[in-house]
């Protein structure tokens, strides 16, 4: 296995460890899109799609073979057309919503989004608090 | 003998934190004064018998003694000297070693050199403070012991992670640590005047110059830290949103809160409560981050991989320590006479609006973290929570904060009238709004986010020396300089982080040496890929010339480094830093056709965020300068940070 | 001033919770293992070059025709690989259907792998890309998943096959017939 930014070694060894497959990877998992803005895209969503061999990094900065290959399919996606988001539901109706960097928005994360909104309530509140008790006297 | 040595003074040393504690809280009752004196030798001699006892684990390291047990397992002979020091805290058991000889030490200094501190408070925090090293010590000698010997040693140890091989490793983790640890310092002031119901001006002016110094090295720490993974990690990213990142920045955080809220009590009596609050949580946050990281119950990049066993007494000594302190907080508090009041509209109040953006940060940083937990310990899903989450829940409220560094510092204490407010940052205003146009013009179709951070930037870079507007500069107290260098080292991180995420150029190819390639205004023309060997390595190196216009060309040789023991590959990457940017150069696999896989990054500005975090550091270290150092000062001048003009 | 007394214990109601769920993240030993959220669904459609010479492609079409199957995750290069073989040659004595998806492999080492290690296969696709193992939401070698006769994946097992995983691997092919 290569695991060259090896801080994944640190984290796991996932199922199994393996020697170095013999095969090149496709082109397109180390570079870039001919169109500059199609590869931005691409770019944009590889950060926020994690790797699920070094689980502590996405997979445009992983250097496993299986992030390549993520690599590789999500520029080619991007190529013939399909949107980012498209593409992140693809990886998250195989991988699950852990796949995906950016928790999506549904019941379950609720709280996860709503929590900057809360906290500012109950802060403005605090301080609300403070201010009139101290402005009474 | 020497591990046997360091074991001993461990075992000393925790003996004379029992000692301590005890001392301390005798003190606190009548006829305490006796006791009182005895206390601070107490906690030097300590503070020397757990210095002796990390002078053995540094000794055994450096001289590779083989049958202890965790230099067998975390060294080797082979390794470069600089690395079999270091390594000795790279590791679970010598970092705790190195945590627990801090907390000794930010004991005795406290017991040394604090002063200012009501005699009966100060007892009850020098007791505080040895309770939480005796803990911990506890949590060394029966659960961590780095000095535990092998029956038989092996003839070579077992390596040590190459990642750490970097001296990053020798200055990250300490000064990290001091910070951390420093923190307990604050939050043992918050017990013992919970203790002793003292809660005021005098007491927060005490605090302040042990957070400033906290803060001060958690500041260098955190900007450390990002730069090693900047390049050590080789993928051209600063700040990753890990836990362990998020560990050190949630007390950062609260540090940050604390220091500004501490100057309104100590000048105007007021945020009370808040105050002690904030001491609590700010060493919570270090003690709770430090835990989550190490016991890989959160997936990071720096779990040790805590056994259930340690994991286990950790939790209970969190549970006693800050659920404690947390508990003595909601019963006392009440008790504590209340601050004193003050209008919405003035520095206290723009202070107020400070510690709460901060803490609403925190939180979010908190439960983004902690979510992934809570979700699978509930519905038993697997999700992430990453940068998207954390960029666009906090960076908003960060922006928010930013801009009002440029309005707070000019605002007076007590009362301000809003309209003089506005003259006072009308040239900031006008500096933000032609920054705004002149984006506009250049860049145009940048990002919301990066695009707001560049223009805020400009205009509070200009709006943080407005306080020393029309002031005598040589007259201009230590600490008000301290602010005004902090401030402005905020926007210059801000531009740095703002133009790195908007401006990098990236090129990633698999090329020929001969071959040229372009990344942003430089051509890099691939001239050689040689094999190299070294100390404990071999490694492919690559040859990058790099050419911008006229300028004397730049050579970049990025490695491929091959490890033996442990075996393991790693990337270290070259980078070339000019005023305007740093050109970055990874070199990768090779592919079909003689051909090596290449990053190359052009990064305008980049190195600005750690300038700017080194000018915070900087102005946190002024200001602690200014707070401790004898000084006249002018009748006039009011404490705090500096008066309105 | 009593919603403020209350708010007062309001951290440390935090603080517990905070200790309840890392508690419990403790006491659970925390599994890194990606499940495939392919399970239940119908096996993606694909078209690999067969790893043997002579043989026509492999696609997934096939699949439907009533028997269940054990669609095995390898490579020639993956040294658990070689420690499952033996469970493999097992199944196929067993009766179990058995295709083989070779990931980033080449022919000639395949059939060396084969050769050295028995060759329980019905039919091998070489996956050059790992776009099938990524269609499929795996996240290793060796993985392998059961399909049932109408083509549905049921279940999947992660890391090489041990000797113990065997029967329960047949139970479960019968029961998905």
């Amino acid at each position: 296995m290569r695991r060259r930014f090896a801080l994944a070694a640190l984290l796991l060894a996932p199922a199994a460890l393996r020697a170095d497959p013999v095969l090149a990877p496709e082109p397109l998992a180390y570079t870039q899109l001919p169109d500059a803005k199609q590869e931005a895209r691409a770019q944009a969503l590889m950060q926020t799609l994690r790797c699920v061999v070094c689980q502590g990094q996405s997979i445009a900065d992983s250097d496993a073979d299986l992030a390549g290959d993520m690599r590789a399919i999500v520029r080619q996606r991007i190529a013939a057309g399909e949107s980012p988001e498209a593409i992140r539901a693809w990886m998250v109706a195989r991988y699950g919503r852990w796949v995906s960097y950016r928790p999506t928005v549904e019941p379950v994360t609720w709280p996860l989004w709503g929590a900057p909104l809360v906290l500012l309530l109950i802060g403005g509140f605090l301080a609300r608090q403070a201010f009139r008790r101290r402005r009474r006297g | 003998m020497i591990a046997e040595t360091g074991l001993a003074a461990l075992w000393i040393a925790a003996a004379l934190a029992l000692l301590q504690a005890c001392l301390g809280l005798g003190a606190l009752g009548r006829e305490g004064a006796p006791l009182m004196r005895a206390v601070r030798p107490v906690a030097v001699v300590q503070a020397l018998m757990t210095l002796t006892a990390f002078g053995a684990l540094l000794l055994v390291f450096w001289r590779t003694d083989l049958s202890v047990k965790l230099v067998a397992e975390e060294s080797a002979t082979t390794l470069p000297a600089m690395y079999r020091i270091a390594g000795a805290w790279g590791n679970h058991e010598g970092s705790m070693l190195l945590w627990v000889t801090i907390l000794a030490l930010s004991g005795a200094a406290v017991a040394l050199l604090e002063r200012r501190l009501p005699e009966r408070t100060l007892a009850a925090t020098i007791a505080a403070q040895a309770v939480i090293a005796l803990g911990f010590f506890a949590f060394l000698l029966f659960s961590s012991n780095p000095f535990a010997r092998l029956p038989v040693p092996p003839v070579e140890g077992s390596g040590f992670n190459p990642l750490l091989q970097d001296p990053g490793l020798a200055f990250h983790p300490p000064t990290l640590y001091v910070g951390y640890v420093g923190l307990s310092v604050a939050f043992s002031f918050a017990v013992g005047a919970l203790l002793t119901r003292d809660v005021g001006p005098a007491f927060a002016r005490a605090m302040r110059p042990w957070v400033l110094g906290a803060w001060v090295f958690l500041t260098i720490g955190i900007t450390a830290g990002s730069y090693w993974a900047y390049y050590e990690l080789g993928w051209g990213g600063w700040w990753f949103w890990d836990p362990t990142e998020n560990a050190s920045l949630m007390p950062w955080l609260a540090a940050t809160a604390l220091l500004h809220s501490v100057t309104v009590l100590a000048t105007r009596d007021g945020l009370r409560a808040w105050t002690v609050m904030l001491a609590v949580v700010a060493f919570s946050m270090s003690m709770v981050g430090t835990f989550l990281v190490r016991s890989g119950i959160l997936t990071s990049v720096h779990a040790f991989a805590l056994d259930p066993r340690r994991g286990a007494f950790i939790l209970v000594l969190l549970a006693l320590y800050i659920g404690g302190a947390l508990a003595l907080f909601g019963a006392r508090i009440a008790t504590v006479k209340e601050g004193n009041r003050f209008d919405p509209v003035s520095r206290e109040g723009a202070l107020v609006v400070n510690n709460l953006l901060l803490s609403a940060i925190l939180g979010i940083v908190l439960i983004g973290t902690l979510y992934p937990l809570a979700v699978e310990s509930m519905t038993g899903e697997k999700l992430s929570v990453g940068p998207p989450y954390f960029n666009a829940a906090a960076g908003p409220l960060a922006l928010i904060l930013v801009a009002l560094v440029a309005v707070g510092p000019v605002m007076r204490w007590r009362r301000e009238d809003v309209a003089a407010v506005a003259r006072r940052v009308a040239v900031p205003g006008a500096i933000t709004l032609m920054a705004l146009v002149a984006v506009l013009l250049l860049a145009p179709g940048m990002r919301l986010l990066p695009l707001l951070g560049l223009v805020l930037a400009v205009g509070t870079g200009a709006a943080s020396i407005a306080p020393l507007w029309k002031r005598n500069l040589r007259r201009t107290p230590l600490f008000t300089w301290g602010m005004v260098v902090a401030h402005l080292g905020v926007s210059v991180s801000l531009a740095g982080m703002a133009s790195e995420s908007a401006f990098t150029k990236e090129t990633l190819v698999a090329a020929r040496p001969g071959e040229t390639v372009r990344v942003g205004p430089y051509v890099v023309c691939f001239a050689a890929i040689d094999p190299v060997a070294a100390e404990n390595y071999t490694a492919v190196q690559a040859t990058l010339i790099a050419t911008r216009g006229a300028a004397q060309p730049i050579t970049l040789q990025p490695e491929q480094r091959t490890f033996d023991n442990p075996p393991q590959q790693t990337s270290e990457s070259a980078i070339a830093t000019r005023l305007d940017g740093q050109l970055y150069a990874v070199v990768g696999e090779q592919v079909p056709g003689g051909r090596w896989q290449l990053r190359l990054w052009w990064k305008p500005f980049v190195t600005l965020i750690w300038a700017g975090g080194a000018l915070i550091a900087l102005g946190g270290a002024l200001s602690l300068l200014g707070r401790t150092l004898p000084r006249r000062r002018p009748k006039v001048e009011q404490d705090g940070y500096a008066r309105a003009y | 001033m009593k919603t403020v007394r209350i708010l007062l214990w309001l951290p440390l109601v935090a603080f517990l919770a905070i200790l309840g769920l890392v508690s419990s993240g403790l006491l659970k030993p925390h599994d890194t293992t990606v499940v495939s959220q392919m399970v239940g669904k119908p096996l993606p459609a694909f078209t690999l070059a067969s790893a043997r010479t002579g043989e026509g492609a492999v696609t997934g079409k096939g699949f439907a025709d009533g028997r269940p199957r054990l669609l095995n995750i390898f490579g020639s290069w993956c040294v658990p690989c070689i420690a499952e073989a033996p469970q493999l040659m097992a199944l196929k004595q067993a009766g179990v259907t058995i295709e083989g998806i070779a990931v980033r492999d080449r022919p000639g080492d395949v059939g060396e792998f084969l050769q050295r290690n028995g060759d329980p296969y019905d039919r091998i696709g070489l996956d050059d890309q790992a776009v099938l193992q990524v269609a499929l939401g795996s996240s290793g070698v060796p993985e392998s998943f059961l399909i049932d006769g109408k083509g549905i994946i049921r279940a999947q097992h992660i890391g090489e096959i041990r000797p113990e995983d065997v029967p329960g691997l047949i139970e479960t092919l019968k029961a998905i017939r």
